[in-house]
């Protein structure tokens, strides 16, 4: 069983959300991709102060097995991407909620991040999928 | 197994079979407005020993000229191994294997290529080559818009001096997908690429230059200064080479500081026989930092389970059966046979025998330019060092000098009033290892007599 924080939201396309307290928002892939992915090679990352629609594919994810869009779960402005995952995209495998941040957004609109899935409709979803 | 396995009569008996009188009434939902009963200019079918007469025909009219000119496509020795090697049946195939892993001789080939050409052009990284030189810039353009982490412009600086076709193919390929090529003048004394006029682009939003060495007239351009000014002006380097020249000239992975971001160019000299304009064999090399925008195949080398050197197709999440839409390009096939080709022919040349044929080109070269400028109404456009192509002015059209040439069996350069209206009655000229002196007297005494002939207009 692949571990869901709940204090974060989700999106069927696995992205999680975590919105800090000025009001931005920090974006990763959850434990349940990582795991699928398998290890990462590669990760591209957004550069700051790129324009995204919600549902924009913003990063690549890389494994060895399958390189894999991200989308962006809201719209907003980047504020950055993780740089350290150029030369350690192993910190997604590692600390998929922590050091495996993938970028941080501004959002178009406050409270954009409440209409994601909280954890338990995202742990129904991948019980689900099976 | 007859090599066509279905006679008349196989073919009878399935159709009594299934109850049908002809092979036609299978094709009966197709209205007969859409058929094609007949193709007009399509000969009928002719036995091979007809064939083989009409073709040796053919050959024979084409003649046995004395060449002169380059213009993209060059004419060299090719050492008899080279295709007797190519054409054995184990690696007679255009055709990356389906399961790649399981022609590890196939592999080793793509492996031992792209290492050639990234000593070459002294670049990190190499595919295992693209169609041709041509779209090989043009794939270099769309890379370099992907590699590109600041620019949002997909302006690419394009000098006039980089080879016509090669400038068209690029220009058909990127602008649809939204690149903009925008042309850059050339020094009118010099031939090669006028630094000043790059200032005024200085401070914009630039993604790309292109540096072409040798450039279209055979001149050698200031690549460590072009690639100086790119850099500082955050535009990335593309090179745009003929990889012989780099036996002699500061490869692409020595420009400036840094050296070139991407490199390209043609491998048409390295074993690929001039043919009717076709196939060539493209390469294009990387610094490591972007081999994952690079289009095309790449194998690389690694150990099996027991330790044993094997080869494997590497970095595929690029490619199309992966990434789909979102790959880097739709080559997955490529070149190989022509890349065969060139990588036995740079086996067999070695570096020194590399260096050997580029000097002896340069200096067949500078033969030809002295003997041809020594005739009254014939001087060279341009100053400065060149590899072994010059641009002549003649006094007088070109045109109608190359087509008395050619009766006389010469094939005496490319017109460049074409593509370069502005230089006048100008004329460019190749000479390679493959052309002697007595080579060079003969042309040298037949244009004398044609411009001897008629005073200058």
């Amino acid at each position: 069983m692949s571990e869901i924080p709940a204090d974060l939201r989700y999106t069927k396309s696995h992205e999680w959300v975590r919105t800090l307290r000025d009001g931005s928002v920090e974006i990763g892939i959850t434990d349940h991709a990582q795991h699928s992915l398998g290890d990462l090679v590669f990760v591209e990352v957004p550069q700051a102060g790129k324009q995204l629609a919600a549902g924009d594919a913003c990063a690549v994810v890389e494994s060895v097995k399958a390189a894999s869009d991200v989308y962006s779960p809201v719209a907003g402005a980047v504020i950055a991407g993780n740089e350290e995952l150029a030369t350690q995209p192993e910190l997604i495998n590692q600390d998929p909620y922590g050091k495996g941040w993938i970028l941080r957004l501004k959002p178009a609109a406050a409270g954009a991040a409440a209409g994601l899935l909280d954890a338990a409709a995202y742990a129904a979803e991948v019980a689900a999928a099976g | 197994m007859p090599y066509i396995p279905h006679t008349a009569a196989d073919v009878r008996a399935m159709l009594d079979r299934i109850g049908v009188a002809g092979i036609d009434d299978l094709f009966d939902e197709i209205p007969p407005a859409l058929r094609v009963d007949a193709l007009p200019g399509v000969p009928e079918g002719l036995p091979e020993m007809d064939l083989s007469r009409l073709a040796a025909e053919r050959a024979a009219a084409d003649g046995a000229r004395l060449n002169f000119i380059g213009a993209g496509a060059y004419e060299h020795h090719i050492p008899a191994p080279v295709w007797q090697l190519v054409t054995r049946g184990e690696i007679y195939s255009a055709y990356t294997p389906y399961q790649a892993e399981a022609s590890q001789g196939t592999l080793q080939i793509m492996y031992e290529f792209q290492s050639m050409i990234t000593a070459l052009t002294g670049m990190d990284v190499s595919n295992a080559s693209l169609y041709d030189g041509a779209s090989a810039l043009a794939e270099a353009c769309l890379m370099a818009v992907r590699a590109h982490r600041h620019s949002q412009s997909a302006r690419i600086l394009m000098p006039a001096t980089v080879n016509p076709v090669w400038r068209r193919v690029a220009r058909a390929i990127t602008e649809g997908q939204g690149l903009v090529v925008e042309e850059l003048p050339y020094d009118p004394a010099r031939g090669t690429t006028d630094l000043q006029s790059l200032e005024r682009h200085a401070g914009t939003d630039l993604t790309a230059l292109v540096v072409p060495q040798p450039n279209f007239f055979g001149q050698l351009e200031d690549a460590d200064a072009l690639t100086r000014w790119a850099h500082g002006n955050g535009a990335l380097v593309i090179g745009a080479v003929n990889p012989l020249a780099l036996a002699l000239v500061a490869p692409p992975g020595e420009w400036g500081e840094g050296g070139a971001d991407v490199a390209v160019g043609d491998g048409q000299p390295f074993g690929v026989p001039l043919s009717s304009g076709g196939p060539y064999v493209g390469f294009m090399t990387s610094r490591l930092e972007h081999v994952r925008q690079m289009p095309g195949r790449i194998s690389g080398r690694t150990v099996d389970a027991d330790g044993r050197t094997g080869y494997t197709l590497t970095l595929q999440a690029r490619e199309q059966h992966i990434r789909r839409g979102k790959a880097t390009s739709n080559i997955c096939t490529n070149q190989g046979l022509l890349m065969t080709a060139a990588t036995i022919h740079l086996a067999l040349l070695g570096p020194v025998g590399l260096e050997r044929v580029a000097s002896a080109c340069a200096r067949r070269t500078r033969e030809l330019v002295a003997a041809l400028t020594a005739i009254p109404g014939v001087r060279e456009a341009f100053a400065g060092p060149r590899f072994h192509e010059a641009a002549l002015l003649l006094d007088r059209p070109v045109a109608p000098v190359l087509e008395a040439l050619a009766a006389a069996g010469i094939v005496g350069g490319y017109d460049l009033s074409r593509d370069y209206p502005e230089l006048g009655h100008a004329l460019l000229v190749c000479a390679t290892e493959t052309r002697t002196s007595a080579d060079i007297e003969r042309y040298a005494r037949a244009l004398r007599g044609l411009l001897g002939r008629r005073s200058a207009a």
